[in-house]
């Protein structure tokens, strides 16, 4: 090991996929390491050329084309290239450049391949198929979401308070009303160092009121005598929902959380109950229970708890979306039976509509409000509106008090455009679909995705049914549908602190909805109307999309990957900002996502620039579809 | 004038001026009258020619670390040798020996290298391995960082050991940059305002071409640091057709 060149070691040893290696391995690869200089702006690898050697960026930057010129990916200190050309026929498959002034290690291709036959960790993660490795990625959060319940140590707020047994039942009172604890733990003996103390048994508030003060016991009654002894405790790795069946079990309302068998806290009833209100069905249930929209207003904090939760619980993003549209829905519903209650009945049937991410049941916790307001036929505009304006008004009031933002394109029912008979809005979904122009559909591409909310739903399914109908196999509606879908396209990827375009420049942080969720939304909406898909939701649309076999195999799955991880990116983005303090939104910095999510959402990013590229393929103008 | 004075004294090539040899003549010469058979053997391998583009050249980067800073109560323990062309660094094949000195090892520079005693209790002395070190060198034009500390450290090791000395062509990174650096006297102003001289130190001259910064002082990774800065040096400011005249000494 004398000749061996230890920054090389050093070096590898601190960056994936190198630092999973052995220790033993570790060393072969670095001792076969050789290594080359490049001046900023000179060539390093052209395409077709022999593929020699694996390439590890150890100072400087260096931009990866694609064989069409056009930037593929941008590596900085610690990043790698040249695996695909070695896994695939020996030839540079992507040239390289280098950006910066830039050293590089050279692995020689002999190494790199026993390195990626003989260690499957490794060759997962320098895996060649981006689409593959984002499919274990999410693979393994739904084997995760199987255990969908958060575990005890989450409700401990604080260290447990514990009392010495030789106490009295005075000073175990005394310590209680300074801590403000309900509970005590009574130990043999505290120690400032050593093993941990012995727990004897438990005081609570009740013990003092049933065994000391009841019966009439001197203050001085040493406190083992009104403890509980024959301790039930929970291990702080325990589910929540366990600690509520040892607590019923044993009716006991405190029960001590052992780690390692030390106290680490005592939680207690009231801690559970208040863990199980942010449970979206309480959420959901205490809506209907409001009775003005101050009060609904005051639940947007449960509402907010019960998005964290769920993200602490590893919900999947179409559970936490469903939840949080199901939550909306809520809002809306009560609001127009506040509305009606004030107002009086309509003077004519009428359905309220939800759009976009609602009807999609993929809302979050920064959302528009979009809806509309569908009409029966009798409706009479000089008649009958006064009302329906006044309903509408009420109802996006409440929801912007309620932490829905008013839509900024107007789409709103108080909005007298979509406030129309259902004879006008069929009107007007054939006009879009029969004779669309990309403008046309640039607006009213919100309008396909919708949701019966109150009043006559019915007529929800009638205007479904005919978006089917006519939009199926429409290859007119569909180019142009699919020209919109593509106004939005993702970035390349992540460089140092920077957000990477695909023409190469730079941004400081990424809207992950307009980059990410919002197109691959838009595409699978094309790809849905194309098959004649009923469902609205992105991942039941996929489904549909999937058995229509309409995609080039195996990319059904990919999309359904790549819209998984980058509205979870989102909502953990929006968790944090909760927890942090802040307003949530979603702008995300670079520097705020690990190394592991960028190149996940880099993977997403080529899967959403790929299938843009295969929509406007499929739905070219004048092709049969 | 003061400043004068003081540039020369820190100049890092006194012999600067003294003509390059016409090496592979030089050689030749050499192998004639060396007496050792381990150089008779190291010369006889030839020398390339003056007029070889950079490209052509095999080098070989080279550093030693020593006891202290004395070339004659000082001693070599560690040579570190690491191949090259101009278009790569054979790492792979770095060669790296530690070696018992003459001369005690002092606490100071142990802190420096970080070769203890007990390392090299069971070492070998430098003439146990200096024909597997000459055979390794020979046919190459070998890359120092501050040639002269180098040679006169080797020098003067085996004029101990066979009574003889050693000669080779060397590029030196360290003469390289103060090309850059120390040829104007630094300007009226500069003076006046105590501007200070840019260092030609490794670390400070790896850092100006964008080279990561590596621990000092271990022969092989010092030695790979030179090798790194001379890729550097011609990809900036010289080019892979450059004679090798231009650079050697």
């Amino acid at each position: 090991m004398q000749d061996e060149q230890l920054e090389i070691a050093d070096f590898l040893r601190r960056y994936p996929p190198f630092n999973e290696l052995p220790e033993e391995t570790l060393h072969h690869v670095a001792s076969s390491v050789d290594v080359r200089y490049f001046k900023a702006g000179t060539r390093i690898v052209e395409f077709g050329e022999e593929a020699l050697a694996w390439h590890v960026v150890r100072s400087g930057a260096v931009e990866v084309f694609r064989r069409n010129g056009t930037l593929y990916n941008r590596l900085t200190e610690g990043g790698y290239f040249g695996e695909f050309g070695l896994l695939h026929r020996k030839r540079v498959r992507f040239p390289a450049a280098a950006l910066e002034d830039t050293l590089l290690y050279l692995i020689p291709e002999a190494v790199f391949t026993e390195l990626f036959e003989n260690n499957e960790q490794f060759a997962d993660l320098v895996e060649i198929e981006d689409r593959t490795r984002l499919r274990q990625v999410v693979s393994r959060r739904e084997d995760a979401n199987q255990l969908m319940s958060a575990t005890i140590d989450t409700l401990i707020g604080r260290e447990p308070v514990m009392l010495e047994r030789h106490s009295s039942a005075l000073d175990a009172a005394r310590r209680m009303t300074e801590e403000g604890v309900s509970s005590l733990l009574i130990v043999d003996k505290l120690h400032d160092a050593g093993p941990p103390p012995r727990m004897v048994g438990i005081v609570t508030d009740r013990d003092i009121r049933i065994r000391l003060v009841a019966p009439g016991l001197d203050y001085d009654t040493p406190v083992t005598e009104i403890m509980s002894s024959g301790l039930v405790s929970v291990e702080h790795k325990q589910l929540v929902f366990e600690a509520m069946l040892q607590m019923l079990r044993n009716n006991v309302h405190h029960l001590p959380v052992l780690k390692n068998h030390r106290p680490i806290g005592v939680i207690a009833l009231s801690d559970i109950i208040r863990y199980e209100s942010r449970n979206s069905l309480f959420v959901v249930s205490s809506i209907f229970r409001q009775h003005s929209v101050d009060d609904l207003a005051a639940l947007t904090v449960d509402v907010r708890a019960c998005f964290s939760r769920m993200v602490t619980e590893d919900a999947s993003s179409r559970m936490i979306g469903s939840a949080m549209a199901v939550i909306g829905r809520s809002f809306k519903q009560r609001l127009l039976e506040l509305a009606e209650e004030q107002l009086g009945p309509p003077p004519v049937p009428y359905c309220f509509l939800a759009l976009g991410s609602m009807a999609r049941q993929e809302q979050l916790i920064v959302t528009d409000q979009d809806n509309a307001l569908v009409l029966d036929n009798s409706f009479d505009p000089a008649r009958h509106d006064d009302y329906f304006k006044a309903l509408a008004t009420i109802v996006s009031d409440g929801l912007a008090r309620c932490g829905y933002s008013y839509c900024t394109g107007g789409v709103m029912a108080s909005n007298a455009r979509w406030r129309q008979p259902l004879r006008q809005w069929e009107h007007d979904f054939t006009e879009w679909i029969d004779k669309p122009t990309p403008e046309s559909l640039l607006n009213s591409g919100i309008f396909f995705d919708l949701d019966g909310v109150w009043g006559r739903t019915e007529w929800i399914d009638t205007l479904r049914s005919l978006i089917s109908r006519k939009a199926r196999g429409n290859s007119r509606f569909l180019a142009c549908m699919a020209r919109n879908a593509l106004l939005r396209t993702p970035p390349l990827g992540f460089f140092k602190d920077f957000v990477v375009e695909a023409d190469g420049r730079h941004s400081r942080a990424i809207n992950l909805k307009r980059r990410g969720t919002a197109p691959l939304a838009d595409l699978i909406r094309v790809h849905a109307l194309a098959v004649g898909s009923l469902a609205q939701n992105s991942f039941e649309r996929l489904h549909e999309i999937i058995d229509a076999d309409i995609l080039p195999r195996g990319r059904g799955q990919d999309l359904h990957d790549a819209l998984e991880f980058v509205s979870m990116v989102r909502i953990r983005n929006q968790a944090s900002d909760l927890a942090a303090g802040r307003e949530p939104d979603n702008s995300i910095e670079p520097e705020s996502l690990s190394e592991f999510e960028r190149k996940s959402l880099r993977d997403a990013f080529l899967i959403l620039g790929n299938a843009q590229k295969y929509l406007k393929f499929r739905y070219q103008p004048g092709r049969a579809n | 004038m003061l400043h004068l004075g003081l540039l020369r004294q820190l100049h890092p090539h006194p012999d600067r001026a003294t003509e390059t040899p016409d090496w592979p003549l030089r050689f030749q010469a050499l192998a004639g009258t060396a007496r050792d058979h381990r150089l008779q053997a190291f010369y006889a391998a030839g020398a390339v020619t003056g007029d070889t583009p950079m490209s052509a050249v095999p080098l070989m980067a080279l550093d030693v670390e020593t006891t202290g800073l004395d070339p004659v109560k000082d001693g070599i323990v560690s040579i570190g040798l690491v191949p090259m062309r101009l278009d790569r660094i054979f790492a792979s094949k770095s060669r790296h020996w530690i070696l018992k000195p003459r001369a005690p090892l002092a606490a100071k520079s142990v802190t420096i290298h970080g070769i203890t005693d007990s390392q090299i209790e069971s070492a070998p002395d430098l003439i146990d391995i200096l024909d597997e070190m000459l055979h390794a060198i020979a046919g190459h034009v070998v890359v120092v960082h501050c040639r002269a500390l180098e040679r006169q450290f080797l020098t003067g090791a085996l004029r101990t050991r066979i009574g003889e000395t050693i000669e080779f062509p060397v590029i030196d990174t360290m003469e390289l940059e103060a090309r850059l650096y120390r040829k104007k006297h630094p300007g009226l102003i500069a003076r006046l305002f105590g501007h200070r001289q840019v260092s030609i130190r490794l670390a400070a001259s790896r850092g100006r071409y964008g080279l990561p910064r590596y621990r000092p002082h271990h022969a092989l990774t010092d030695a790979l640091a030179s090798a790194e800065l001379l890729q550097a040096q011609i990809a900036h400011r010289f080019s892979p057709d450059t004679p090798l005249s231009t650079l050697w000494k």
